[in-house]
């Protein structure tokens, strides 16, 4: 048990070095939610209700874009040098090596995801601080339902033709429910109503969540073996 | 299954679907409101149910093919898969069809066709899958995880989209679903969902066993 | 240590490795040579457990490999092309990392120690991208010896690696085999195989030529023979 949250921890201590240390990425996904913003602006036009009502749509459209590029890369890393077959050859369960990688891309999606909040609230002018505590949880259920699909997916994807086309094809169909989900929790949110009126989504977000989490515990030792 | 058993699953299927066309277009009443065009429920539901089973034979197959590691659960899973979305794009073709004279439109966000359209997409992609990985063993091990995540999904899809329609209140007559059902409908709708189920297990057989013959294929070894 | 017999393995309509059978005891060394694209990669990765043949029986360390495949990769140390190095961590993280993952011994003490042993101590805080391939190799080298494995397997190892580090990794190997290691490895390096072999197989075309020991055997001779062999059974 202590042995499986150390490769937990190791896993997840290598993953975030590595995004460090290689800033490019994140610093490239920080622009890319920029870019997202002007985007977002050009394409609905200066018609501020308009805007303003598409918002949460807007804000979970961002972060599933930028984890698509985000998640999609998970693996990459592991495919050089053959460190793939070196996470083969460890002993022990393998699933911890996926929660691992999963506890850095929320760590990752998390930060991007703070930036484009904090993007938004400037460039819509949007007052995103006072509902803060309850857009947190819709944020942290939505992520973890993006993230363990992502994580497990990009696993699957890694060694296979297309990946960069093939990992957003299988992602996003599977993700709709949590993108209703999120989005209209969201639009609660925002419209300052108290967190229980979402009740029925966050309970749906949690359950779904949590079927993903245990399907990729329990089927990524296979999708190591592959 | 033989050679022999299978073609007369294949003769009963299209004796069935022979039965199931009669009662749907000739036996079945002429709908009070819809008219004729509601006759195309009985190719559109019995599709969705279908299909439904095809997914669900996904989700054996590719259970099996991870327990047990034997290539027939895959095949299994793969045909099942092709079917599954042979059944589901008819679903919303007939469904997309019985929309325009209903409601004046060919697409509607309606719960079930919406649904059913996310189950497309999710094993498109799923047999996109399929096409690119080339060595057995992999396919199918890369293919069932899929599989078991789509299989997965889909009471969750089903509940999310129930609700958002709900929220967005939906001003078109809530859905083709004939509200008391009458008897003669019933019956019909009934035989064709045999007769929808016979040929599906008659296509699935072929297609398993052509993909044993594809894979035992050993063709000339190159070194 | 090793029992094969009759491996088999294709990829699609290549037949990579063709009725390969090989016998090794516990502390000895087996040498596998051959041309590029004989299949002497795709052998150890099914010794060490990562692939499954298509046919054939396999028992290392009196495991069966087709049925407990992760009990054969538990007694494997391997060293690849890859060697497993994440380019943008230090040699020390990298070994940290391994070690952690293996359940091994990771405190700093032990990681110097194994460092100093490979003689990368003096980089031990660089980043692996700055490595040349000889020295991946040896924090290879480093990490399947964090802890006690029967049985190594090493793609090349000699390849990058110049004189002094080659008299370097002749000394380490044979001093593991004193200790009862066993050791199978892949080289175009004749002269380095042979002094640390004590059998040597000759594999082409997923075939094996030549099974022999290595006693006697004079390096020129070696040659001759290759040279002989690879020629009859022609080069992919």
């Amino acid at each position: 048990m202590i042995a499986y949250a150390r490769r937990t921890w190791i896993v997840l201590w290598k993953d975030l070095l590595v995004e460090r240390r290689s800033k490019e990425s994140l610093n490239a996904l920080l622009f890319f939610a920029l870019l997202l913003l002007f985007l977002f602006q050009f394409a609905l036009g200066p018609d501020r209700e308009r805007l303003h009502a598409a918002l949460p749509g807007l804000l979970w459209l961002g972060f599933v874009l930028a984890g698509l590029l985000g998640l999609g890369r998970s693996f990459v890393a592991e495919r050089d040098n053959d460190c793939w077959d070196g996470l083969r050859l460890t002993p022990g369960d393998k699933s911890a090596i996926y929660l691992g990688k999963l506890a850095a891309n929320l760590v990752v999606m998390g930060a991007v995801e703070a930036v484009i909040l904090v993007l938004f609230g400037l460039f819509y002018n949007m007052d995103l601080v006072s509902v803060a505590g309850p857009l947190g949880v819709v944020l942290a259920l939505g992520t973890l339902g993006l993230a363990t699909v992502g994580t497990l997916f990009a696993a699957l994807t890694a060694g296979v033709r297309a990946r960069e086309l093939l990992f957003p094809v299988l992602l996003l169909p599977v993700q709709v429910p949590v993108l209703l989900a999120t989005v209209s929790a969201t639009q609660i949110v925002l419209a300052g109503q108290p967190l229980v009126d979402a009740a029925a989504w966050l309970r749906l977000l949690a359950g779904a969540d949590l079927v993903y989490l245990v399907i990729g515990i329990l089927t990524f030792e296979f999708v190591l073996d592959t | 299954m033989s050679a022999r058993a299978t073609r007369i699953l294949g003769g009963l299927a299209l004796l069935a679907l022979a039965v199931g066309l009669a009662a749907g277009f000739g036996y079945a009443p002429r709908e009070a409101v819809q008219g004729n065009v509601q006759r195309i429920m009985y190719i559109h539901v019995p599709a969705v149910l279908t299909a439904y089973l095809a997914f669900g034979l996904v989700l054996v197959g590719s259970i099996g093919a991870l327990a047990t590691g034997r290539a027939g659960w895959d095949r299994l899973a793969g045909a099942a898969a092709e079917l599954g979305v042979l059944f589901t794009g008819v679903t919303i073709v007939s469904g997309s069809i019985w929309g325009k004279p209903t409601w004046g439109t060919w697409w509607t966000w309606d719960a079930r066709l919406t649904s059913t359209a996310v189950l497309f997409l999710v094993y498109v992609g799923y047999l996109l899958l399929r096409a690119m990985v080339d060595e057995p063993e992999r396919r199918a091990r890369i293919a069932a995880v899929v599989g078991i995540v789509g299989a997965a999904n889909i009471p969750i899809v089903h509940f999310s989209v129930k609700w958002w329609r709900a929220l967005h209140q939906p001003s078109t007559i809530l859905g083709p679903e004939p509200s008391p059902i009458a008897a003669p409908i019933a019956a019909a709708l009934f035989v064709n969902w045999v007769a929808f189920t016979l040929l599906f297990l008659y296509l699935l057989l072929r297609r398993v066993e052509l993909a044993r013959l594809e894979d035992a294929w050993v063709p000339e070894t190159r070194r | 240590m090793i029992e094969a017999t009759g491996l088999r393995k294709s990829y699609g309509t290549t037949l990579v490795l063709d009725d390969v059978s090989l016998a090794l005891p516990a502390g000895r060394c087996l040498a596998l040579l051959g041309p590029n694209g004989a299949g002497k990669t795709t052998l150890l990765r099914i010794l060490a457990g990562l692939v499954r043949p298509g046919a054939g029986r396999l028992r290392v360390g009196g495991v069966d490999a087709l049925r407990d495949p992760d009990a054969v990769r538990a007694q494997v140390g391997m060293v690849a092309h890859g060697s497993f190095v994440y380019e943008d961590l230090t040699a020390r993280e990298n070994l940290r990392f391994w070690g952690v993952m293996g359940g091994l011994d990771a405190s700093p003490a032990h990681l110097r120690e194994r460092l100093q042993a490979v003689e990368l101590e003096a980089v031990a805080d660089e980043r692996a991208r700055t490595f040349s391939a000889g020295m991946k190799r040896r924090l290879g080298l480093a990490r399947v010896t964090l802890g006690r494995v029967p049985l190594l397997l090493l793609d090349e190892p000699f390849t990058g690696l110049d004189r002094h580090g080659q008299k370097w990794l002749v000394e380490f190997l044979l001093a593991f085999k004193a200790a009862g290691g066993t050791v199978v490895l892949t080289t175009h390096s004749f002269g380095g195989g042979l002094a640390v072999a004590d059998r040597v197989i000759l594999l082409a075309s997923g075939r094996v030529l030549l099974d022999r020991p290595t006693a006697g055997l004079a390096l020129d001779e070696l040659h001759r023979v290759y040279d002989a062999i690879v020629e009859g059974a022609g080069t992919p």
